[in-house]
């Protein structure tokens, strides 16, 4: 299967950029002409799995966030948001609904959120090496949601 | 952020886009005003917001923890069905009133 557009960038992991990180994601997606709610799961998305890279995965410093992302023909969009980061010790257990290992205000539904807003959440974690999240989701787009 | 208090009860109206970045400063002036004036009833009027993540979820649940903690309680009003579909995640529909509709108390 051949992307009909790519796009890779890579970040500092500062809190500022989640906002930005979002945008970016959803105005490649809007290639694919999506619905407003299409988009609107796209940017809660890659805004939770951008958060969890600064949060978690640095929790004590800078470092680099990669996202590399593809759109294709069957109206497929797909995003990678990668970290070199702490890495996570039981992927399973991190995403289960309202699990989270800090306190404070974290909901711990970053994951379930990802999950349940696009088709596809797939998950590769090393500790002390990073995570690479990859989302997948199906743009119907307007022109389905219209008829 | 704008805020109205009547009585014993406190509204705040939420705005823009709620992420972890700017989860922090609404927290703050939240608190801030909850802790001088203890409401019996916070009112979170979410109308103006643009975006929302799982940390507005977050938001939601320290701020039900801390006015429970003196027996008030929490309303989160006029979600747009973007906060709505990611509150209901929480399940926090079951110990306090989250309606995508506005209504005074
Ligand atoms: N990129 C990451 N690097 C390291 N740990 C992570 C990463 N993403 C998620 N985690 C771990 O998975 C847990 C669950 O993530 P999530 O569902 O987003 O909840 P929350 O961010 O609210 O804690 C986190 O608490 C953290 O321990
Ligand atoms: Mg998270």
């Amino acid at each position: 299967m051949k992307p009909i557009n790519r796009f890779t960038m890579t970040f500092d992991s500062r809190s500022a950029n989640e906002g930005f990180a979002r945008l970016v994601a959803s105005g490649f997606a809007a290639l694919l002409d999506p619905t407003v709610e299409e988009l609107c799961d796209i940017k809660t998305a890659v805004s939770e799995a951008v958060t969890n890279c600064i949060v978690h995965a640095y929790p004590d410093g800078v470092g680099n966030i990669y996202i590399s992302a593809a759109i294709y023909e069957s109206g497929l969009f797909k995003i990678k948001i990668r970290d070199r980061g702490c890495g996570i010790e039981d992927v399973e257990k991190a995403k289960e609904p309202l699990y989270s290992s800090l306190g404070g205000e974290r909901a711990g539904l970053g994951f379930a959120v990802m999950e349940s807003f696009c088709d596809k959440l797939s998950v590769r974690s090393t500790l002390g090496k990073g995570t690479c999240v990859t989302l997948d989701k199906y743009i119907k787009g307007k022109a389905l949601a219209d008829r | 952020m704008e805020m109205i208090t009547s009585g014993k009860c406190m509204t705040f109206f939420l705005s823009g886009e709620i992420d972890h970045h700017n989860a922090a400063s609404i927290r703050k002036v939240i608190d801030e005003e909850t802790d001088k004036l203890m409401p019996q009833v916070l009112v979170l009027d979410f109308s103006g917001v643009t975006f929302m993540d799982s940390s507005g979820v977050g938001l939601v649940m320290g701020r039900y923890r801390n006015v429970s903690a003196h027996g008030g309680r929490l309303e989160a009003v006029n979600l747009p069905p973007w906060c709505y579909k990611i509150m209901k995640m929480s399940g926090l529909e079951k110990i306090a009133r989250i309606r995508m509709t506005g209504g005074k108390q």
